[in-house]
Parts: C-alpha cells; structure tokens; sequence
C-alpha cells in the first residue's frame, strides 16, 4: 500500500529529538487520513502538540484526563454515530494512561464493543514526567523511581487485551512504519474495538543517542524482546521479521548494551529476560501453527 | 402522560423529552431508577439515544464530554460516591465548556456506607464550575430538568448543569406529576467548538501561566452571564406551562422576622414548621435556596436568619451557613441536621427557630457541642 504524501503532523512540534512516538504517530495520522479525531490522554503526545494557541497537529485532537481517554471515545463515536457521521475515533495512548491508571476505562470499552481504534504507544516509563516507572517497565530497567533497575516484570497488555476476544489486535514497532501503517489501515477497515500496541523507544528515558532510535527499534524486533505480530478475530499470525527472529533471534545483550537504563541490570535479570523471550516466542510459534 | 412519579422516574420523563443523543450512566444507589428506566426508555424505543452503560462514574463522564463535543446533547446521572469519583472529569467538563446535564441524587459520603440523603456530596464539587440548582418535589424535579437543558446550552453560558434531589426523600417518593409538551421550549442543540474534522482543532491543550487564568475567568464570566439566562429560562417556563420558579423559593419572607434558609427537601419541611409557629405568633418565613451556583441574591436585610445545613465542611462549618454569612456579612443561627438521612420534621425545625442563638453552630441529635 503506498504511504499517502500528505502529513498532519506538522513542523514544529515539542518532541525530544529522535523521539519515536512522534514518528510512529505520523504514520498512523498518514494512515487514518483526514476524518479522525484523535483522543490523547496525558502523555508526551499532549506536550508534543506544542502550546496554545498553537498545535502541530492537523487532525482535531481531543485531550483528556489521564484514566479516561477510552471512555471518552466512547461517547465521541457514539456521538458521531448519532450524527450519521463516519469520522474514525482514535485513541492515542502512552504505556502509564493504559496499562496502569487507563486500564479500567480501557477494559471497559473493549467489553462494550466499542467501535474504535486504540493504539497504546509504549515507551516502557512515564516519559512526560521525566522517566518513572511504570507498569509497562521491563525487568531491571533503570528509571527515576528505580534507579537500581526493576525488580518486576513487564505488564503483559497484549494478552490482557487478548482476553477480551477484540476483533483485530496487533503489535508494531515504530522502527517498522510500512508494518504500521498496514496494520492502522486494517484495523480501520474493521468494525468494533482495535488495538495497536506500538513499541517506540525514547532516547531520554532508554539512555541512547538520539539517532539510534530506528536501529534500537530493529533491535528489539530481531532479539525477540519485541513481537510483531496480528490477531484477526483471534487467528494468530506472526509478521515477516519477528518470524525471522523466532528462527535466528540476534544476542539480546546487543539490544541492552546499546541503553543506559539496563546498566544495573544483572546477569541473573538479563538470563531470565533471555528465557521469558524463548518462551514466549514458542508459545506464539505454536499458536500460529495451530499446535496450542 | 404522566400524572404521579417518584423524583427518579420524574428526572427520566423530563430526560426522555429533552431527547439527548448519548446518555452515559452507571447505577448507584439512590441513582439507579433514573438508569433503569433510562433503559426501558431506550428499549422500548420512546428515546432515541445511544446508551452507554460505563464501567464506572469516571467513565461516565468522560463520555459525556466525548459526546458533547462531538456535537450531541448529553444526559447522566449519579449519587455521592459516584459523584465523587467523576470529580476530576466534572472539571474538564465544565473548563471544556460544555453543556452536559446531570441529575445527582444527593447521598453522604462514607465510611460507613450510608445511602441515605445528604448534600456533603453535591457541595463539595461546588467549585468545578458547575451550575448547582436543589428541588423539593417531583413536580419540581421534573420542571427543573428540562429547564437545565435549555440553560446548560444557552450560548451565553455553555456549562454543565447538575440538578440534585434528596436521596430517598425525593428521589423514591411518589408525588403528583403533571408532564409538559416541551416543543421549542429547548432549542436544538449547537456547539460552537464541537468537533469538526474540516476545521480541526486542538482541544484542551497546554495552557502557560500567560493564558490559563484567561479560560478560568471565561468560566466565571459565562456563571455571571448565566442569571439572566436562568431568569429568562424560569420566566418563559411560567409562560409557557404555568409553573413559576425562582432563583431561590419563598414562604412568608416579606413580614418575616425570622427566616429559615436550607436546600432540597428541608425547605418544604421548613414551610409546615413556618405555618406552626405562626399559630404560635412567632413570625417566621422559609427561603430555600434553589440555584446555588451561581450563588443567588437573597433578600434577607434585617431578618434573623436559621441557616439548615444536612452538610458540613469539618473544621469550618455548615457550608451553606458559611456562603451566607461571607456574602451578607451576617450572623446566622447554624444547625446541622439532616447528616445521613437522619430524620428532621418540621416540629425539630420550628424548634431550632424558637430555640435560635444567632452567632452559634448547633449539631441536632447531638447532646454536648464541645
Ligand atoms: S520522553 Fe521519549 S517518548 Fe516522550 S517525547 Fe521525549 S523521546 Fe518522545
């Protein structure tokens, strides 16, 4: 599918530099077009939209408070339906707003049928506040409220999500914008909750300089640390370069040396993040193969 | 047409005439007959609305404003706890200037869990920049709704309305109903910022210390600009449906040398203990307060006042005894009474009027106020 020419984020917005949220978000506005609204609870992607009077977004953007961004969108698209208008509800989503305080709000739309598209982008802390940790955090990654690194796994969303049976879930990298855009374009094309996690590293927080975003991005694909893959209507099927890795994955050390924050990881954290990708690899493997 | 209604089931009627385009709502107790009989309404296809039943209050209200500004009017209703939970969304409801109405049935806030009515919960979302009216009777309740719609949406305003009505005291008591042909009487819905994806916006975005007190002052100008437009509302009510109300209600004020003022259903109460003590010679009034944000003029010059609060803010005060006495620079008589749906007839109030000691604070039912 050819990516659209025109851009609706526009110059000037207030992002870090090599920040991949704003990257991924620009392939999914070229892949929505110009009959959305976008729902951005607090996360970096209220910040990047710059100040008033002024927005470096040229699609209405509603914010919102941090828990609510899918029960909004739920009344918006309500809204619209009622109106006999065709306009896409899109939530845009940071990992805090929904794997730990959005969750509630998150759930309770999926269970609703709601019909809209919910894209989580995860940059693995709370990024507009400066760094802390959250449920999206991965094992022994340092943060400003774990300096030492966490002790705890990251929240499995995906499955979370999984369990309640949406007709379209998928996960992306903004390392793999052709993967992304194909993926927001399906899920457009489908009636009833979506759901598009994006993995989008974020050079202050994951400690790495700022032209390595893309590389890091590839990184986590090609180790396994990061999955890409879709659920049609629960059909499993695993994309092209997470299928590579599950063959040949590359040395998860290369993934974590690259960033700062794994620094105080120890090796006991990093063998059994080794495992835990093993694992999960297989598990998915299966499934595709209809062996699970 | 209906001809007798509980409180709840009045709020409904009125809700399903307005005919909103979303009605977002999750069941609390005394709350749940408006739900309920929201979503008979909905089935039986007497209102043609989408009907989000949410996960939480939170929720509930989060959907409203992505409903409102999304171009539709919108309708939901909660009590206490679930009011308090919706707090942070009632603030960017009433900053993102719209329109949504709601019906609160008052009820205490825990622990423990008590059900019963008490305005604790409605005062203390006072300062969200919602307009706050209080009814006493189902008539009332019902009149005052479709009045919401129309004031809540008035381009002079453009703010939520939260109409509230006593737990159990109105909510579940059955009073005669007379019901209206609303016609024109709430003009289509319109929206100035509503959502358009030709025109896109930014909704909501930071505001620096250069321009935030410039969206806050907006809020207080369109609560100011909101009198007339209730007045007018209440105005061609009457003229239309034969009903009058006012910013506030009263009974025997004008000669009065004693006034007992309070919300919701106590001010009924308040109108028989007036009756009393008239017998007795005492020369009493009743004035309960109808809109309190924003805050009514009262006329209350050179008259002893007994302010009822079922409500308090602890280590202040009765929180309406307290708006009172900062705006009129008054002594009141302050009673507390009515906490936790406890019991107060009109024999207790003619009594706090006989037994007043203006410039002093009075906890009913409670025996030392140390
Ligand atoms: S903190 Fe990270 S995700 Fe947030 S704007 Fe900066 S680079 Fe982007």
């Amino acid at each position: 599918m050819e990516i659209p020419k025109e851009e609706y984020i526009l110059r000037c917005t207030s992002a870090c530099a090599g920040c991949s949220a704003s990257l991924a978000l620009r392939y999914v506005l070229k892949a929505c077009g110009p009959d959305i609204a976008l729902v951005v609870p607090a996360c970096c992607t209220s910040v990047i939209q710059g100040i008033y009077p002024n927005t470096a977004f040229n699609v209405p953007v509603y914010n919102i408070a941090f828990a609510s961004a899918a029960a909004c969108a739920s009344g918006m698209i309500a809204g619209f339906r009622k109106q006999k208008k065709n306009t896409k509800v899109v939530v845009f989503a940071g990992d805090g707003g929904t794997v730990d305080i959005g969750i509630q709000a998150m759930s309770g739309a999926f269970e609703r049928g709601t019909d809209f598209l919910y894209i989580c982008y995860d940059n693995e802390a709370y990024g507009n506040t400066g760094m802390q940790r959250s449920g999206a955090t991965p094992l022994g990654a340092a943060t400003t409220t774990t300096p030492a690194g966490k002790n705890e796994w990251k929240k499995d969303l995906d499955r979370i999500v999984e369990a309640h049976n949406p007709p379209y879930l998928a996960t992306a990298c903004s390392a793999y914008p052709k993967d992304l855009f194909n993926k927001v374009k399906k899920a457009l094309s489908i009636k009833g909750p979506k759901f598009i996690h994006i993995l989008a590293p974020c050079p202050p927080g994951w400690r790495y300089p700022t032209e390595k975003s893309v590389e890091i991005g590839k990184l986590a694909v090609k180790s396994g640390v990061w999955v890409l893959y879709e659920r049609e209507y629960g059909k499993l099927t695993i994309n092209g370069p997470s299928k590579a890795a599950i063959i040949k994955p590359s040395p998860l050390s290369d993934y974590i040396k690259m960033q700062g924050r794994f620094k105080t990881a120890e090796a006991e954290q990093i063998s059994k993040m080794e495992q835990r990708i093993l694992a999960n690899q297989n598990r998915l493997a299966l499934e595709e193969k209809g062996i699970c | 047409m209906l001809t007798g209604s509980t409180g709840n089931k009045a709020v409904a009627e009125a809700v399903s005439q307005a005919e909103p385009g979303v009605i977002a709502a999750y069941p609390i107790t005394p709350q749940t007959e408006i739900v309920e009989q929201i979503a008979t309404y909905v089935a039986e296809g007497k209102i043609g609305c989408e009907y989000i039943m949410v996960e939480s209050e939170h929720s509930a209200m989060a959907a409203c404003i992505g409903a409102s500004v999304s171009g539709v009017r919108t309708f939901t209703a909660t009590s206490s706890h679930g009011l308090l939970y919706m707090h942070e969304m009632l603030n960017w409801a009433a900053g993102a200037r719209l329109p949504i109405v709601m019906a609160n049935v008052n009820r205490a806030p825990g622990p423990g869990w008590n059900i019963w009515a008490e305005h604790t919960d409605s005062l203390q979302e006072r300062d969200t920049g919602w307009l706050q009216v209080y009814v006493s009777t189902v008539q009332e309740a019902y009149d005052t709704t479709l009045m919401a719609f129309r004031i809540a949406e008035h381009a002079d305003v453009l703010l939520p309305v939260m109409i509230n009505l006593d737990g159990f005291l109105l909510s579940h008591i059955f009073q005669s109903l007379e019901t209206v042909h609303i016609e024109d009487y709430i003009p289509p819905f319109s929206l100035p910022h509503m959502i358009d994806t030709k025109a896109p916006l930014g909704y909501g975005t930071l505001t620096g210390p250069e321009t935030h007190f410039k969206f806050r002052w907006a809020i207080e100008r369109s609560m100011r600009a909101a009198r007339p437009v209730i007045d007018d509302a209440q105005i061609e009510f009457k003229k239309r449906f034969g009903r009058e109300y006012g910013k506030v209600d009263e009974y025997l004020c004008d000669d009065a040398d004693v006034i007992v003022i309070s919300l919701g259903t106590l001010g009924k109460e308040a109108e028989v203990a007036v009756d009393l003590l008239r017998s007795e010679g005492i020369k009493a009034g009743s004035l309960r307060v109808r809109w309190l944000r924003p805050f009514p003029s009262l006329n209350i010059s050179g008259k002893e006042l007994v302010v009822i609060d079922r409500d308090y803010s602890f280590g202040f005060g009765g929180i309406l005894a307290n708006e009172i006495k900062a705006k009129y620079k008054t002594d009141v008589f302050s009673v507390i009474a009515g906490i936790g749906g406890q019991e107060v007839t009109f024999g207790d109030i003619a009594s706090f009027v006989r037994d007043r000691r203006l410039g002093t604070e009075y906890w009913f039912g409670v025996k030392a106020n140390v």
